[in-house]
């Protein structure tokens, strides 16, 4: 029987005889692995993204959401959901009556224009209270986070973070300056020290303002959200229908709202982003089925072009089976230096990915490494099956007379 | 020792069968030296292959060293190919991406024989075709006669018993197409049963024994006169 070490000898001669067959093959499979290795890696990045985003807020977090979901569970759909009745500032100081709320943070949003002296930026504005800084465990710079005030007082006081500060006041101090927020004017108080993202705002363009001032900055009597942290895990449940409880009290028996909390959110996304990225690089995948047909059909041109040289190795004791085997290694060893290239391409990929955008953790998770590298390998066998059956079978006499 | 009885070849064309080998006897011992003729498409070919183990009889029976071959599988087959048959074709039929050793090394190869006793055999079956400076050059690099000696080398590298050549000269000069034959007969002369196939009479003539064929019939033998 033919040597394993010689018969990879033998067909790598075949592979490096034909360069432009053997490189048009190698692309095709190392740009299907590639794209498997740069998608998932994608996936995964955005994955954990929105994770890291979304473990930045705290633990034992319950978040209320006017407007009831249909659908039980949480959905993102729920994060949209149709506000039927206002969730109110007294809704949320009804909700500091449970003994096992620590901390409780109303919150709004709006966007505004926020100048000084003429220098101006369009931004997103929250509106919240002193337990907000705590709740999402950031940092101050410099002065302090909004005062531990009565939630109904509207303070014109507001705290910014890192880029509003270098935007508008450059090297001016900006502690203790009056700035113009929309159409009324607010004083710096603190400067937000912490970095990062937080539900998709950047900490850094930050603006803060108190829930009450918000409210009647942008004239909503509405909340937007209630941040409820709960003292232990154990309490979360009974905390939730606490809060269920009073909401469908104050809201003449109808529960209007939503109560999540932040585990649910985050399995939610986390279910969601892999099942992406489950798709794209299944998606990709097929592409390495692609290529294996494109190796099946040069392998088929490559066997009837060497049609004569099979019909030689006949003649010269090559039983069929080694014959299969020769054709088998080629792909063999095709697909791996494929797969091989494909996973440089894959990681080289990623990299640009992260250097270009670098909050996506664009790392490529292992299993699909792994089983990028195992579908080339397979398709790449499975599509050479055929064509070297074909040169297995083929009648010596026959081929030796071809040319 | 070959014994072929009542060996029947035939092909089915459309709807017609051509009988290449029709009712053929042959008894051929060791070490002879035996010439096939024959008009175009009378069957010498054809007789080639099956004796080469390519190509199965349609009926008959056909002993190679006392086995009956119709015995045996696809793979002890290609094993009798590669232990006690060489063969050498009108158009050589080298690798072009391998070498002249390379090539002479193949049988050995496919029989899974370790690299280094290969390359002293190949190193002796170069030296001794006189091809020592040939060895790393490509067949498209070597001469006619040159090409059909490296053939005969890799016919003869695993020391098979017989040797077919069909038409070895054909594509020659006449120098080189006598050197070719002398080297086969030097072969012979150690032992190996040579089997030729030419269209030349001259060649034909240097054999011990001629036989001629017409229509996949044996038309003459002259072995059946001397016995
Ligand atoms: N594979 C095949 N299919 C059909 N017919 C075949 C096949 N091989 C050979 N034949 C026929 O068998 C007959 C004998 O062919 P063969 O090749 O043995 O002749 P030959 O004596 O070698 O001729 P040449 O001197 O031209 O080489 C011819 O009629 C040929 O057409
Ligand atoms: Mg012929």
């Amino acid at each position: 029987m033919l040597l394993l070490r010689d018969a990879i000898h033998f067909s790598w001669s075949a592979l490096t005889a034909n360069f432009t067959r053997t490189f048009l093959m190698l692309l095709a499979m190392s740009i299907g692995v590639g794209s498997v290795i740069i998608l998932t890696a994608l996936g995964e990045g955005a994955r954990n993204y929105v994770t890291a985003e979304f473990s930045s807020l705290g633990t034992n977090l319950i978040i209320v959401i006017p407007g009831r979901s249909e659908t039980s569970g949480g959905a993102p759909a729920t994060m949209m959901g149709v506000t039927e009745r206002d969730l109110t500032l007294d809704d949320a100081i009804a909700l500091t009556r449970h003994p096992k709320v620590s901390r409780i943070a109303p919150f709004n949003i709006g966007a505004a224009e926020i100048s000084w002296q003429g220098r101006k930026r369009e931004t997103t504005i929250q509106g919240s209270t002193h337990e907000l800084l705590m709740l999402r465990k950031w940092k101050m710079a410099q002065g302090q986070f909004l005062p531990e005030a009565d939630i109904s007082r509207a303070n014109s006081v507001c705290v910014i973070g890192k880029n509003i500060r270098n935007e508008i006041f450059g090297a001016h101090a900006a502690l203790g300056q009056w700035v113009r927020i929309g159409d009324r004017r607010y004083r710096i108080i603190g400067i937000l020290g912490s970095e990062g993202q937080s539900m998709g705002f950047d900490v850094k363009d930050a603006v803060i303002i108190p829930v009450a001032s918000a409210q009647s900055l942008f004239n909503v009597p509405s909340l937007f959200r209630i941040f409820i942290e709960v003292k232990t895990r154990e309490a979360l449940p009974k905390v939730m229908t606490f809060i269920k409880d009073t909401i469908r009290e104050r809201h003449q028996g109808v529960e209007d709202v939503t109560v999540i909390t932040q585990d649910a959110v985050l399995k939610t996304f986390d279910r969601i982003l892999s099942a992406l990225t489950y798709t794209v690089g299944g998606i990709a995948a097929i592409s390495l089925v692609v290529a294996g047909i494109l190796i099946m059909n040069v392998m088929l041109v490559s066997v009837s072009q060497r049609t004569s040289e099979i019909g030689l190795l006949k003649s010269l004791g090559a039983s069929a089976r080694a014959i299969l085997n020769l054709i088998l290694i080629e792909a063999v060893l095709l697909s791996s230096l494929g797969a091989l290239t494909g996973l440089i391409i894959g990681h080289i990929g990623s990299w640009v990915i992260r250097y270009a955008f670098p909050v996506l953790p664009a790392y490529p998770p292992a299993w699909a490494t792994l089983a990028s590298i195992f579908v080339a390998l397979i398709t790449g066998i499975l599509f050479s099956l055929l064509p070297a059956k074909k040169a297995a079978q083929l009648d010596p006499v026959v081929a030796l007379a071809s040319h | 020792m070959i014994k072929l009885e009542n060996i029947h070849r035939n092909f089915q064309v459309g709807d017609q069968t051509v009988h290449a080998l029709d009712d053929i006897n042959l008894d051929i011992q060791d070490g002879e030296y035996l010439s096939v003729m024959g008009p175009s498409g009378s069957g010498k070919s054809t007789l080639l292959n099956l004796l080469g183990l390519l190509d199965p009889p349609s009926s008959g029976q056909y002993f190679l060293n006392n086995t009956n071959i119709t015995d045996l599988d696809e793979n002890q087959l290609a094993k009798t190919r590669n232990q006690n048959i060489g063969f050498v074709f009108q158009t050589f039929h080298l690798i072009p991406r391998l070498t002249a050793a390379e090539n002479i090394e193949l049988p050995l190869v496919l029989a899974g024989i370790e690299e280094k006793i290969r390359k002293e055999r190949v190193y002796d079956a170069l030296s001794s075709m006189k091809l020592l400076d040939r060895a790393p050059h490509k067949p498209e690099q070597l001469s006619g006669g040159q090409r059909q000696r490296v053939a005969i080398a890799r016919a003869t590298i695993t020391e098979p018993t017989i040797l077919l050549a069909d038409e070895p000269t054909g594509n020659l000069d006449q120098k080189s197409g006598l050197n070719v034959i002398e080297t086969l007969e030097q072969l012979n002369r150690r032992g190996i049963t040579l089997i030729v196939v030419t269209h030349d009479a001259a060649l034909g003539s240097r054999s011990t024994r001629s036989i001629r064929m017409l229509d996949g019939r044996i038309e003459s033998d002259d072995a059946q006169g001397k016995s």
